[in-house]
């Protein structure tokens, strides 16, 4: 497919993200992808917005929510999909699980699902790139309650301190498990705390794709110019349940209208409605992409199908080095 | 030729980051004070003016962070020494220990290292009281995936920390303060010590002492007026307390069928309690007595010296068990303390030698 058209290549990636956890929602009844997931759907735009900014170079890091950031950033599907299942052809050999992706090769450093223990690692891989004196840049996506955490205020600092090159990506969906932002912070406005420590920001809306992603180039570009870090804010609504595959508004712990005008802004459809309007794209392109998404998720599923599990005898491999 | 000199632990802990550093230029030094007048104890002294800002970096107060910061580092190719002037300090970072720095090699399938070396240094005495002296090396111990050294020797503690800042293994480096006064020869350039578990430091055929740390000094000194008395001590340096490699230990003890494990921390749940199961688990049959540990109080340590005269256990204390593993009637081992403070007439709990002022 030609995906040269950045408006396409977008979509397609928003796209392909949105299958490949409905599938997984789809198939977890089966019990087979016996591990919590965290699914991103609804928060598409955050992960591939930021990430069209960023270099085959540039390094990410993620959260137990981090399906979106790893396909955006080129992660093996199979190899999630694998991980997933807990077998040996998992990113981490079935070790980790849904929460633990990584790939090294595709830039994406690590995964980690205690609330913002992965701060501190993004920042310290940018001071490693400064010491290195290269242009690679390091991004760490977390959510809104990572910024109640000391962990997230001594890295910002730190970052300011030594003016390292750093994205910080504050996605917020106005929940930390079934707890609403107003209960645990005195406003909605996150960017307060970046300038606390002087670290320039930016707030936006983050179920649109356009504005993510010329938020982030405004915010990669200040970074590269080698001003240091800097912190996006990026509002936005998680369709389903915290952790599983179903959605869980029966349990009343969001408004109606927070609901409504979460999934009347879902970043997938106002996206392929805006391309179909412009007329980028139409139905029997979208048509084409889903197909072609819909063969490449059969095969990764089948794929982990049919993969062994890890040897019970690999169990005690690299404890220790060597 | 090999050259060698007599210099304190600290100088030759010192002396090991600069020239480590020399070699490897990922290695960056990180901490609270590493470049401040006092230069952690002296243990950095020199760094900053040679190698400069950037590969000594003076840290905000932020020991959780600066754990995170050092294992994102590793990640991207550093390898990072890391400093708490305090053995305490470490437990604000406990969460990136225990979480990243131990498990990441594990988790990613042995596709990443984490070489992350976290100097920490135990307090005792001169008052420092209940938050500022503690030995909690069985916190560290505890985790798969760490690795956690005790050198009790100069020339130990500058061959184990440069191997470590040559190897892969997140590493805690733990060193008891008083252990940073102790002298010996230390060798200018090392042949690269292994870090491979504990040494026979004497050799004896009455009775085991496996020591850690500074109590090492204390086991080395009780053997010693045991010898006088014709009882014949093994004294053994653990040295690396995790991962745990106790096959020298069971074989002394096969050997001396008796067993005092002495350490620096609590008795309770302690470094002696888990090589005493150790032992009983594989030795049972061999041992005529008890395995028999010693270790502080069950309290906290009181910043009194009064009320801290009799928390540390001494020579005194090893010498009463040595005395009962040979059941020895109470004469005979009053005789043995009596040697005891001959030699070491002015010992104090609360400073670690006549010279020294305070405060620390």
């Amino acid at each position: 497919m030609d995906l040269s058209n950045d408006l396409i290549h977008d979509y397609y990636q928003m796209n392909r993200i949105r299958c490949v956890e409905e599938t997984i929602a789809i198939k977890y009844s089966e019990q087979e992808m016996r591990c919590p997931v965290h699914l991103s759907i609804g928060q598409e735009a955050t992960a591939v917005g930021v990430i069209s900014n960023l270099t085959e170079d540039d390094k990410i890091y993620s959260t137990h929510r981090c399906h979106a950031h790893y396909l955006a950033k080129g992660g093996d599907l199979n190899a999630m999909i694998s991980e997933i299942h807990g077998k040996a052809g998992g990113c981490c050999g079935g070790r980790g699980g849904s929460m633990h992706l990584f790939d090294e090769k595709a830039g994406i450093i690590a995964s980690l699902p205690i609330v913002a223990s992965v701060i501190p690692l993004a920042v310290g891989s940018a001071l490693s790139f400064k010491l290195k004196k290269n242009k690679k840049i390091a991004v760490v996506f977390f959510g809104d309650g990572a910024v109640e955490e000391g962990v997230f205020h001594e890295s910002a600092n730190f970052a300011k301190v030594h003016n390292l090159p750093v994205l910080f990506v504050c996605e917020n969906n106005h929940y930390s498990v079934y707890t609403e932002l107003n209960q645990r912070q005195p406003n909605d406005d996150l960017t307060r705390l970046a300038k606390a420590y002087n670290i320039q920001s930016i707030r936006c809306n983050g179920n649109d794709i356009a504005k993510v992603k010329s938020a982030g180039k405004k915010a990669t570009q200040y970074i590269r110019a080698q001003q240091g870090p800097f912190f996006m804010q990026l509002d936005t609504f998680r369709q389903r349940e915290h952790c599983g595959p179903n959605i869980d508004d029966e349990l009343g712990y969001r408004t109606e209208d927070l609901i409504n005008s979460g999934f009347l802004n879902d970043p997938v459809i106002l996206e392929k409605n805006k391309l179909i309007k412009k007329g980028i794209l139409d139905d029997k392109l979208v048509q084409k992409i889903n197909k072609e998404i819909k063969i490449e998720i059969e095969k990764a599923f089948e794929l982990a199908k049919n993969d062994s599990f890890p040897s019970l005898i690999s169990a005690d491999h690299y404890i220790y080095e060597n | 030729m090999k050259t060698s000199k007599k210099i304190s632990m600290s100088d030759a802990i010192c002396e090991a980051t600069f020239q480590s550093m020399e070699q490897d230029n990922t290695i960056f030094v990180i901490g609270e004070g590493v470049t401040d007048p006092k230069k952690i104890f002296g243990t950095t002294y020199g760094l900053i003016e040679k190698f400069g800002s950037e590969r000594v970096i003076e840290a905000p107060i932020a020991e959780n962070g600066l754990m995170g910061f050092c294992i994102g580092s590793a990640l991207s190719g550093m390898r990072p020494l890391l400093i708490h002037q305090r053995v305490e300090f470490a437990l604000l970072s406990m969460e990136q220990i225990i979480n990243n720095a131990a498990k990441i090699h594990y988790v990613s399938n042995g596709k990443h290292n984490v070489p992350v070396i976290v100097r920490l240094i135990i307090g005792r005495g001169w008052g420092q009281g209940p938050a500022h002296s503690q030995s909690l090396e069985p916190l560290f111990s505890y985790i798969p995936g760490l690795r956690v050294v005790m050198p009790a020797f100069a020339n130990d503690a500058k061959g184990m920390l440069m191997t470590a800042l040559t190897e892969n293994t997140p590493t805690i480096f733990i060193e008891h303060r008083w252990c940073h006064f102790v002298t010996g020869e230390v060798e200018e350039n090392p042949d690269k010590i292994f870090i491979d578990g504990p040494k026979v430091i004497s050799s004896g055929s009455d009775i085991t002492i496996v020591a850690t740390s500074y109590m090492l000094y204390e086991a080395m000194l009780a053997s010693d007026i045991a010898n006088l008395f014709n009882i014949s001590v093994e004294v053994i340096d653990l040295r690396v307390l995790k991962p745990l490699k106790l096959d020298k230990v069971l074989r002394s003890v096969s050997k001396t069928k008796r067993l005092i494990c002495v350490d620096t921390g609590f008795k309770e749940y302690g470094i002696g309690a888990e090589i005493s199961a150790i032992v009983s688990e594989t030795q049972f049959n061999k041992l005529l007595k008890p395995v028999v540990r010693i270790g502080l109080p069950n309290r906290p340590t009181p910043s009194s010296r009064h009320l801290a005269a009799d928390y540390y256990p001494t020579g005194e204390t090893i010498i009463k068990q040595i005395g009962n593993l040979m059941d020895l009637d109470s004469i005979r081992i009053n005789e043995m303390i009596k040697e005891l403070n001959f030699k070491k007439p002015d010992a104090k709990s609360d400073v670690p030698n006549s010279l020294f002022k305070g405060p620390f």
